[in-house]
């Protein structure tokens, strides 16, 4: 390896066979540029949906109820499940330490809000200050609801962007009051949601107000939850697939619902949903890996091939050098050493270029689905490894036929 | 120098084998310059390759400077080889891609010999054939008996007890020949031994010795009065 002279002869012969060494550099090069690239791809891919799910709090758990399907304890199936203000609350009670954020709803689907002379239909929700946080909402003017306006049931209310154009056009809407079924309610914030035009159709009060006005009594329609984050990704899966369960029982036994009735309470989970497309990425990206691989098997075996045929032509060269006293172990060092040389070099090449271009266009790719394409430093290392193997497999025979040409074989005339 | 007692060789052929050597023997002392001849066919390369540790004989012992020689592994033969002999082909066997200076050097390389040594050394055997002015050239860039002259220099670069030379001027022609034998000759003249393949007669008649061989046995072997190559340059 560190045979100055081995080095010399490698030098030469390859300064001999330019065509040869670069056409047999190239299938290499190619190959290992191949699967970087396909590397960088898939870790492109898998953070487009981690950039996806990190858009909504992707930890969200939404808890909303539904019909029970099965009998049980003599209670009828077809039975409407409804939370009360109760639930929420005892959830909070007993879960709360475990709790990040978390909030409860109120429904009213097409209620009248007029303003003036303009009216149209919207969905009323009567809900938390953290309701914000939970929906993603961005407030455009004004504030969002707060503890006091539910602690004094106030007639507040934070429309949606398409509802203050709806209503008020060009108009600084903040201090108005939009009437709601008789009573008036005073806006003070308009907020936009990246889910839309649907999602800022909303207006949203203090659920005690909301509850009181439309009768509500202590009726909710669903509740949202979030936990404490953990330190990673498969921790958090964890922990909220293990909450889930327990809510689900939790809330199953209250409401007096079978244990295998599957459709009168649903605790719908985001993150689960995130898991699996994260499984299927780690899929796509070991298919890269098997795909990127073959690539370099097939560059090995183009390799191999050139140096058979090499060790064929130089086999009367053999045949003399082995006369002339070299022993089979050098001339498999010769062979090997050219072979794994050329191979090295090309495939950093091929993994230079290849980073290279991910490092450079990389940040340019901004399609949804696949982000910031980057191969990190031991995945790089890898290859380095695969490339060193590789070039020794591929001189590995040839060199084997080199050790064995017999010189009087070699050196017979013709 | 070279001591053989009944050697056989016989190569097979599927399902025949070809007797070539029958039972050879065969001493060469120190200094001599021995032609070995005989039609083609009888078995001259088979015995050169033998003596050469290229080939292994069937039967019977060879000794080379009281060395036995049987049974080697591949390593040691190739080690025995680059310290006792030197070869010198009918076609040369210069690689193409290597200078004369770097293909003089090739046996000193595979002693070990650090690479300025190995220049120099090869640079001396050089001028010793009078190409000096040709070391940095590739084979192809010189004459038949140029190349054959730095086969030479590259036989004797390892400094061998035996050269062994299959056909030398075989693909020369007469005057190139001549040239070539006179350096063989003087070679010798400095004590050391030479084994020669020839076909032709003018050629043996340069040597010291002529042993003639048919069927695979020596049927002659005598002492000739040696004609100078360079009377005849
Ligand atoms: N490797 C081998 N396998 C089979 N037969 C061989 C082999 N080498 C030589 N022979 C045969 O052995 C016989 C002697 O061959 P050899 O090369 O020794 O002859 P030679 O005297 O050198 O002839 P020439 O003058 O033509 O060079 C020939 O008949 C040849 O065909
Ligand atoms: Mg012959």
């Amino acid at each position: 390896m560190f045979d100055l002279d081995r080095w010399d002869e490698i030098f030469e012969t390859i300064r001999k066979n330019k065509l040869r060494t670069f056409l047999t550099g190239l299938s290499v090069a190619s190959g290992i540029f191949i699967l970087v690239i396909l590397l960088g791809i898939g870790e492109g891919m898998r953070n487009g949906i981690a950039r996806e799910f990190e858009q909504d709090a992707s930890n969200l758990m939404l808890v909303y109820p539904g019909m029970t399907s099965k009998e049980y304890k003599g209670l009828n199936p077809g039975r409407r499940i409804q939370f009360k203000n109760e639930d929420y609350d005892q959830i909070l009670r007993l879960y709360g330490d475990k709790l990040d954020k978390s909030a409860s709803l109120y429904q009213q689907w097409g209620q009248v809000l007029t303003y003036g002379k303009e009216s149209g239909s919207y969905q009323v929700y009567g809900s938390f200050p953290s309701y914000q946080v939970l929906e993603n909402n961005t407030l455009t003017t004004g504030r969002f609801i707060n503890i006091s306006d539910l602690d004094n049931s106030e007639k507040n209310m934070v429309i949606g962007q398409r509802i203050k154009l709806d209503l008020f056009k060009d108009e600084d809407p903040i201090g108005k009051y939009v009437q709601v079924s008789g009573v008036n309610f005073k806006i003070v914030g308009v907020y936009t949601d990246p889910g839309g035009e649907r999602e800022e159709s909303r207006a949203i009060i203090p659920i005690t107000t909301a509850q009181k006005a439309f009768g509500g009594g202590n009726d909710i329609a669903r509740m949202y939850l979030t936990l404490k984050p953990e330190d990673n990704f498969d921790k958090s899966v964890a922990a909220s697939t293990q909450f889930t369960a327990e809510l689900d029982q939790f809330l199953k036994e209250r409401h007096t619902v079978a244990p295998d009735d599957n459709s009168a309470i649903y605790v719908n989970n985001s993150l689960e949903n995130a898991k699996r497309f994260f499984t299927l990425m780690d899929m796509i990206k070991l298919f890269f890996w098997g795909v990127g691989v073959c690539t370099i098997i097939a560059g090995v075996v183009g390799v191999s091939n050139i140096m058979l045929i090499i060790v064929k032509e130089r086999t009367r060269e053999i045949g003399v050098r082995k006369a002339l006293g070299a022993q089979p172990l050098s001339i498999i060092g010769m062979v090997l050493h050219e072979s794994i040389f050329v191979t090295a070099i090309a495939g950093f090449l091929g993994l230079i270029f290849s980073l290279a271009l991910l490092e450079f266009v990389g940040p340019m790719i901004e399609t949804q689905y696949i982000y910031n394409p980057t191969v990190n430093f031991t995945v790089a290392i890898n290859t380095v490894f695969i490339l060193v193997i590789a070039g020794a497999l591929a001189g590995f025979f040839p060199a084997w036929r080199a050790a064995r040409i017999k010189p009087i074989v070699a050196l017979r005339d013709e | 120098m070279i001591n053989i007692t009944n050697l056989h060789k016989s190569y097979k052929m599927g399902a025949n084998s070809l007797h070539v050597l029958k039972g050879i023997n065969f001493d060469v002392a120190e200094g001599e310059l021995v032609s070995i001849m005989g039609s083609s066919g009888s078995g001259k390369s088979t015995l050169l390759n033998i003596l050469g540790m290229l080939d292994e004989a069937d039967e019977g012992s060879y000794m080379l400077d009281g060395v036995p020689i049987k049974g080697l592994s591949e390593k040691q033969a190739a080690k025995y080889r680059n310290k006792f002999l030197g070869f010198i082909f009918q076609s040369f066997n210069l690689i193409s891609y290597k200078s004369a200076l770097d293909n003089v050097a090739l046996p000193l390389y595979y002693q070990g010999l650090a690479r300025g040594e190995r220049m120099d050394r090869a640079m001396s055997y050089l001028e010793k054939v009078g190409l000096a002015k040709w070391s940095g050239h590739l084979p192809n860039e010189l004459s038949g008996g140029q190349k054959q002259r730095v086969a030479i220099a590259r036989a004797l670069a390892s400094d061998p007890k035996v050269l062994l030379a299959d056909e030398p001027t075989g693909a020369l022609d007469t005057k190139t020949s001549y040239e070539v034998m006179d350096l063989i000759q003087k070679i010798n003249d400095e004590g050391r031994t030479i084994l020669v393949v020839t076909h032709e007669n003018d050629i043996a008649q340069m040597t010291k010795r002529i042993v003639n061989l048919k069927d695979g046995l020596i049927i002659e072997d005598s002492p000739v009065s040696q004609v100078r190559a360079l009377d005849h340059v």
